[in-house]
Order: structure tokens, then sequence, then C-alpha cells
């Protein structure tokens, strides 16, 4: 199953880099790369917030080794959509590009989801798990900030809000809705529920 | 400097717009055939599925506003904005073969002596047909230069008389959700309108265009008739138009109904007036990597300047 997941993963990546290669991208390539991995960035983000509803509904437990491994790819996709912006927007030119970040809202909602992702990318691994414990978790919970921009970022870029960029904010919106939910729920909490039920 | 000119333009194609029509009077009292010739393709490549495109004969005289580079066809006509075929850039080439564009009728009234309704052909047919290679500039911040045939819309208003009331002229393009896929959905609030100031309107470099690269417009480009204005944001050359109305007051416009914030009435192309979320400093040329500066109107300025004279462009933006 694993070869499989990272092939279907990668797919994206390999069938624009095919496109590119053979000429088939539209008359401008760089809205295309930079489209194509934004996203995919986007869509992996909210594949990896999926799996914990997912695990909650189903209880299928084994699912959760999957959820950093999506952050991961989500992670792949937006640096190489960053580097796009870096290289063909801005050509290298940081200062200017930090003028961007500080003019333009929908930019500077990106390039918020981007930096948010890479502390979580640095501490994926199992030995900055381990030293940060409990601290990792709460330190792991960036991602809904990160999602969120990304979805504004998205909205704010597009001309006319339709389509897509609607689609994911309202994904991610259920998808945090059910994590609220969830932590409400009847019965989610033993001794909360005694207490209701001596209230009552 | 920004206009240059090949051995074969004269002046008065650019400059003098008195000499410039005189010429063209000259050449329609001559009855020249090639004239006559120059209208009857635009009736024979407006098939059904708009896809065989004619070639145009008599194109008389060129105008070459710049010596970059042209895109070339396949870019022209594979990458385009026509929200009426969908949003998405290969939309119109994919879905715009559908839209019948013969017969195709075009409405010239409001305040003016002589308000008709022309057939394509006749509506062209007194008028010298010319090339002109002009810069085009979206509001997304990517370029093309782009080799349109056409004649000056002042040639086309000229005939109708304005008034002396006549301040503004509006347009409007086809309303046909049956052949126009996108205007089902309420993306844009339809049919698509555009407007200019009546100097604007008359000035030498404002064309209507029915043609590119010597052959009939593709419709994903606006056949059979649409605007260029190259020293504003393409989306104000509106495409397909059905109707050219003279008016007292400034028009409405497709885009600024849409979000008044980001488009405003003149979208003269300005490098420090970033009113959309784009950048509008830079610009990247189609067939090009990396971006260029982008010019104050387009790097028309030499021609069109004078007009916005006194005018406050950030907030006239």
């Amino acid at each position: 199953m694993k070869p499989t997941v990272f092939i279907l993963a990668l797919a994206p990546f390999l069938w624009l880099l095919y496109r590119a290669l053979t000429g088939r991208l539209s008359a401008n390539p760089v809205e295309d790369i930079t489209l194509t991995t934004g996203v995919w960035a986007l869509r992996f983000l909210l594949i990896t917030l999926a799996i914990t509803p997912l695990r909650r509904l189903t209880g299928w437990n084994a699912v959760i080794q999957w959820r950093r491994r999506m952050g991961l790819f989500a992670f792949f996709y937006a640096t190489l959509h960053f580097l796009t912006y870096l290289v063909f927007d801005q050509v290298f030119d940081v200062p200017h590009m930090l003028a961007d970040v500080a003019k333009r809202p929908f930019i500077t909602a990106g390039f918020f989801a981007f930096v948010l992702m890479v502390p979580l990318a640095v501490t994926s691994t199992k030995g900055w798990i381990r030293r940060l414990g409990r601290r990792w978790q709460l330190l792991h919970r960036l991602v809904y900030f990160s999602a969120g921009a990304a979805c504004l970022h998205f909205i704010w870029k597009v001309k006319v809000v339709i389509g897509e960029p609607v689609y994911y904010a309202a994904i991610l919106g259920a998808l945090l809705a059910f994590r609220v939910l969830w932590r409400f729920r009847p019965n989610a909490n033993p001794r909360r529920a005694t207490a209701r039920a001596s209230a009552s | 400097m920004l206009i240059r000119r090949s051995p074969d333009v004269r002046s008065s194609d650019i400059t003098d717009e008195r000499l410039y029509l005189r010429r063209r009077e000259f050449m329609r009292l001559a009855g020249s055939a090639a004239l006559a010739a120059a209208a009857g393709p635009l009736v024979a490549g407006g098939g059904a599925e708009g896809m065989t495109q004619a070639e145009l004969s008599g194109i008389k005289s060129k105008v070459v506003t710049t010596d970059e580079k042209w895109n070339s066809f396949e870019d022209i006509t594979s990458y385009n904005n026509f929200y009426e075929f969908g949003i998405g850039k290969d939309d119109p080439a994919r879905y715009a073969g559908r839209l019948k564009t013969s017969p195709w009728k075009v409405k010239i009234d409001g305040l003016c002596a002589k308000p008709a309704e022309y057939l394509l052909e006749d509506l062209i047919k007194p008028f010298e047909l010319e090339e002109r290679i002009y810069r085009l500039r979206c509001v997304e911040a990517w370029s093309m230069v782009i080799p349109w045939v056409g004649i000056p819309l002042s040639s086309i208003l000229k005939r109708a008389e304005p008034t002396a009331k006549a301040t503004f002229v509006e347009f409007t393009t086809l309303l046909r959700p049956s052949e126009m896929p996108g205007q089902n959905e309420a993306v844009l609030d339809w049919p698509y309108r555009e407007g200019l100031r009546m100097d604007e309107a008359m000035h030498p470099l404002t064309i209507v265009a029915v043609g590119l690269y010597g052959k009939t417009l593709m419709n994903q480009n606006g056949a059979p008739l649409r605007l260029v204005v190259p020293w504003k944001y393409g989306f104000k050359s509106i495409k397909s138009i059905v109707r050219i109305r003279l008016v007292d007051r400034m028009p409405q416009t497709a885009w600024s109904v849409a979000n008044p914030g980001w488009y405003g009435f003149y979208s003269n192309v300005n490098p420090d007036v970033n009113p959309v979320r784009w950048d509008q400093s830079r610009e990247r040329r189609l067939g090009t990597l990396f971006p260029r500066k982008t010019q104050l109107f387009n790097g028309y300025g030499d021609q069109v300047a004078s007009m916005y004279a006194g005018l406050d462009l950030k907030k006239y933006y």
C-alpha cells in the first residue's frame, strides 16, 4: 500500500513535469506550474486534516500513520509553489518579495500559510516528536492556521469567487467543525456527562 | 520612441488624425475594388464552427507600435479570457466554436444623427482594413504582442454622426447563453458591457478588430468584431460586439459592477496603481519566463497621456 500511495501522491508532480518537458503546458507555463503546485498543496493539507475525522468516524486507527506523510506532501507541493513564485515572479529578489508580501493581502496569506508549515515539516521526524513530547501536539495545531491562510490565499487570488476556492474553504470549514462537534459531543467527557445527569 | 515605424508606414498612419482620415476618405471615393473584397471574407469566415479562418484581403496599411516579437498564432488563440465561454484560460478555445457568428448584426444608436443596425459586412465595407501591431496587457499581469487587423473605431462612429451631447460610448457583447455556456453562470452581470470616453473612442489607436495574423478572428478572440484599446487593460477591449451606443454619461462596465474596488472605468495600464490583487508594476510577456517592467499606458503614453492631463490617475483608475 505504501508505494502505491507514494506514487499517487507524486503523480500530480510527475504529470506536471511531463507536460513541462514535452511542451504541453499553456502559453503561460509559469502560471500552470504555480496553479498546479498551489492547488495540490492545499488539497494535501485538506487530506491531512481529514485523517483524524476519518479515524474517529470509522475506528480505522491505522490510518493515523498517514497523517504526517500527507502533511509532508502538502509541504512538498507548497515548497514548489513558493519556489516558483520566488524564482519566476520575484527573480530571487528577496527584498522585492518581502515588499510584495507586505503589500498584497493574498500574497501575505499565502506566505503565512507556507511559513507556518516550515516548523511542522522540520519537527515531523520521530526524534522531534520524542523530544517535544506533549508540546509536539500543541505545535502542530499550527496546521489549522496554515490551512485557513491557504484557503484565504486562494479565495483572494481569484477574480470571481466561485468553484474550487469556495469548495476547499467549505471542506476546511467542515473538517474544523467536526473537531469542535467531536469535542462537545454528548458523552464526550464522562465527568461532564455525569454532571449533566445529576443536574437534570 | 514608443511607436516605431516600419519603412512602409506613412507617418499619417500614426500621428495626424486629420490627414489619416482624409486619406481613407480618398480611398473610399476612389472605390477601390480591394476595399469591397476586404469585407468579403468576414461573411465566409464566420462559419458555424468558427474554426476555419478566412484570409483577409485588401489590408492596406500597417501601423507598427512595437518591434517586439509577435506572439504565435497558437498562443494568441489558445490562451484567452472570455468568460462567456468559461473562466479557464483554455475554455474559450474549447467551447467558442459553437458560437454562430454569421449573420451578425451590430446596432449603433443613442445620441447620433444616423442610428442604424448593420450587417457586419455592411458595417465594415466602406473602410479600409489596416494591420495594427499592438501590445496587449492583461490585468492579470501577462502580455502579448498581437498583429490585429481592423479599422479605427472613429471611422465607424463618424458614420453614425454623434451629436454634441454624446460624451461616452457604451459597448455590449452578444447575450446568447445557448451558444455561450459561461453566460449560464452568474460570473458577471451578463451581457458584458464596456465603455470609453468619447475622446478615447475617437483616438486613432482605438480600433475595432475583425482579424489577426491576416485572417478573420477566431471566436475565442472575440469574433466577428471586437474592440482593441492598447493602452488599457485587456478587459476593456470588449469582444463579440452587438451594440455600440452613444451616451451622455459614464456607462456601467461589467467588471466595475462586479467589483468596483478593483476595476475602475478608465483601467489605463498603470504600474503605480494596484487596486487589483495583481502587482501591476511588472508583467510576463507570454513566451518568456521572467517578468518585465510594465510601462505607464502600456507604453502608449506619447500618444494618449495628454487625454488624461489633470486627471488623478490614482483616483480615477
